[in-house]
């Protein structure tokens, strides 16, 4: 087995996975519409309520617009990252998990090949969103945008590797209801991607304290500081430690012998 | 790479950078900003409740109206010490130098009246009759015109300064605020605060010959109250300053289109160009900042903490 191997497949997982993304057009608008809603609506009915103070990485006022399109992007992310675990789970049920996973390449090749197809799509559609919202005067530089690549990247393969771990747990498709439930909402809600965590301070230090330590509002807050070409190594370091441990868990679950596959007993 | 780029652009920058002072009405005291930097350098006491400021035409002084010690304070513009006073009358808020620099006008709101001051002498010349509560004051750049806008009679008053007498009244939108001429003296350039309009007003004719209406989706028209307003040399654009709205208006000089609403700090009042235009700096009264914006973009850059109350704002290159 030598690398072009590897290189092959990686390529594979990824082409299809971007290909089946470009074909499903539903899903390509759907993921859209949802953090256009949130920017479009939303937004523009708090666009006074908010953008009192300024809060690094900030250095004058903002409209509420303009605070919520990191988070916005980090949803499109968290959303992503939940889709891609839908649809191993949809894999799985359908069989052709077990085409994939009975390769002779590692198993935990194919997870991360997974994620990062899952990543790329993620990208793909965090680039259309920002565009958009250039034309809506929400703007960054030219050198943020550069610097938001490698922020995505990681707090994509955090969010990709989060669903990865849950689509370990979920037995059958009609599960993932609980998944919204319990994870996309408290996660997107209890994060700064809709408000600041010093607002969130005012009303209850308790979900001051879940916020701030949500690995979510750890990477919306490192896409929020690199759009203004700032690196924060507070929210690097913790979206990190974030994907190693559920990269880690993951392949612990998706490994027959030992995790979420010997209970359930198939694949 | 991009690092020494921007040293590179900081350190030339710096080389001409101008200095910002900043009146604070609640803290007695003047502020000195670095724009360059986007710091606020240090704070001095300057008097009672100073509003008003100017420099001087050599660019060696600053002339602040400290309000409640009733003067008008020449202050040292290197050193911040004071070393002279003008006979301002009570109350000084507003003032106009004239592009000599040796006089300068006060609005004395609470006697309705002009005060004309010789500098070089510290002597009041006259005073001026005019409407009650006058506040917007202005000259034009070629030295005819001397206006008073009065806020409660709401009226422009236009006075010679030859003769210092008041010689047509143009009637205006409610509470005229703040006036500014073109730089070829042909437009006056005058705001209502309750109206929330800017009107341009023609200096031949003395006629409104436009009425601008402020408006922004989302905030109510009661926060709409149009103060400051400055137009640039090249008469392409005019900004506006629009109180508790927050925001600054962009109007395009030739068309008088409002282009856009910039967001500002809370209760922006007073406007100054940079020496070579390209900044504008605002003074952001309720949130104690003042915020930087870039002309050539039109964004708001930086807004930097100064104390309490900012209330005016002159540039020194």
């Amino acid at each position: 087995m030598n690398i072009l191997h590897y290189w092959r497949a990686m390529w594979g997982i990824i082409g299809r996975e971007l290909l089946r993304y470009l074909k499903q057009r539903e899903r390509f608008i759907s993921a859209l519409v949802r953090p256009l809603i949130w920017l479009f609506v939303f937004a523009a009915g708090f666009r006074a309520a908010l953008g009192i103070a300024i809060a690094p990485p900030y250095e004058t006022y903002i409209l509420y617009e303009v605070y919520i399109t990191p988070g916005l992007a980090g949803m499109i992310q968290l959303f992503n990252g939940m889709q891609s675990s839908l649809s191993m789970v949809y894999d799985r049920e359908m069989g052709s998990m077990r085409i994939l996973l009975v390769s002779p390449l590692p198993r935990w090749f194919l997870l991360i090949s997974k994620l990062l197809a899952g990543v790329a799509v993620s990208i793909f559609q965090v680039a259309v969103f920002l565009a958009i919202a250039w034309f809506y005067e929400i703007q960054a530089t030219w050198y943020g945008y550069l610097w938001v690549i490698p922020a995505l990247v990681l707090s994509g393969l955090m969010l990709g590797a989060l669903g990865l771990l849950l689509s370990s747990f979920i037995k059958q498709l009609e599960n993932f209801a609980g998944v919204m439930n319990f994870v996309i909402f408290p996660m997107f809600f209890m994060s700064s991607a809709l408000y600041p965590l010093w607002k969130l301070k005012e009303s209850s230090e308790l979900l001051h304290t879940l916020a701030r330590y949500n690995p979510f509002s750890q990477a919306v807050e490192l896409i929020r500081f690199a759009l203004y070409e700032q690196f924060n190594q507070e929210a690097f370091i913790f979206t990190l430690i974030s994907f190693l441990v559920f990269i880690l868990l993951a392949i612990i679950g998706y490994n027959p012998s030992k995790g979420m596959m010997k209970r359930k007993g198939r694949v | 790479m991009k690092k020494i780029i921007m040293t590179t652009l900081l350190l030339s920058s710096l080389a001409q950078a101008e200095t910002v002072f900043v009146t604070l009405e609640k803290d007695n005291a003047l502020a000195v900003v670095d724009p360059v930097e986007g710091k606020l350098i240090k704070t001095v006491n300057i008097g009672q409740r100073p509003r008003g400021i100017a420099l001087s035409r050599d660019q060696k002084h600053l002339y602040i109206a400290t309000s409640d010690d009733d003067t008008i304070k020449i202050v040292d513009a290197n050193t911040l010490s004071v070393v002279g006073q003008l006979p301002s009358g009570e109350d000084p808020e507003t003032f106009a130098l004239n592009p000599l620099g040796d006089t300068l006008y006060v609005s004395n709101e609470d006697d309705n009246l002009v005060t004309v001051i010789n500098i070089p002498k510290a002597l009041a010349l006259k005073k001026i009759p005019v409407g009650v509560e006058p506040e917007g004051i202005a000259v034009s750049p070629d030295n005819k015109w001397l206006i008073s806008a009065s806020e409660t009679t709401n009226m422009i008053h236009w006075i010679d300064t030859e003769s210092l007498t008041n010689i047509h009244n143009t009637l205006v939108d409610p509470r005229p605020r703040a006036a500014n001429f073109t730089s070829d003296s042909q437009q006056l350039w005058v705001t209502s605060e309750i109206a929330g309009t800017l009107m341009i007003l023609d200096s031949n004719t003395k006629d409104i010959i436009k009425n601008i209406p402020l408006e922004i989706s989302g905030v109510s028209k009661d926060k709409i109250q149009p103060v400051g307003v400055v137009i640039d040399k090249a008469r392409r654009w005019g900004y506006v300053a629009m109180g508790p709205a927050n925001r600054v208006a962009v109007i395009n000089a030739q068309t008088f289109e409002v282009e856009k609403y910039l967001l500002v700090g809370e209760r922006v009042w007073n406007l100054a160009f940079s020496p070579d235009q390209k900044r504008l700096y605002t003074t952001n009264g309720r949130s104690s900042d003042i915020s930087i914006i870039d002309l050539e973009k039109h964004k708001v850059v930086k807004s930097v903490k100064v104390g309490r109350f900012p209330w005016g704002v002159a540039v020194k290159p």
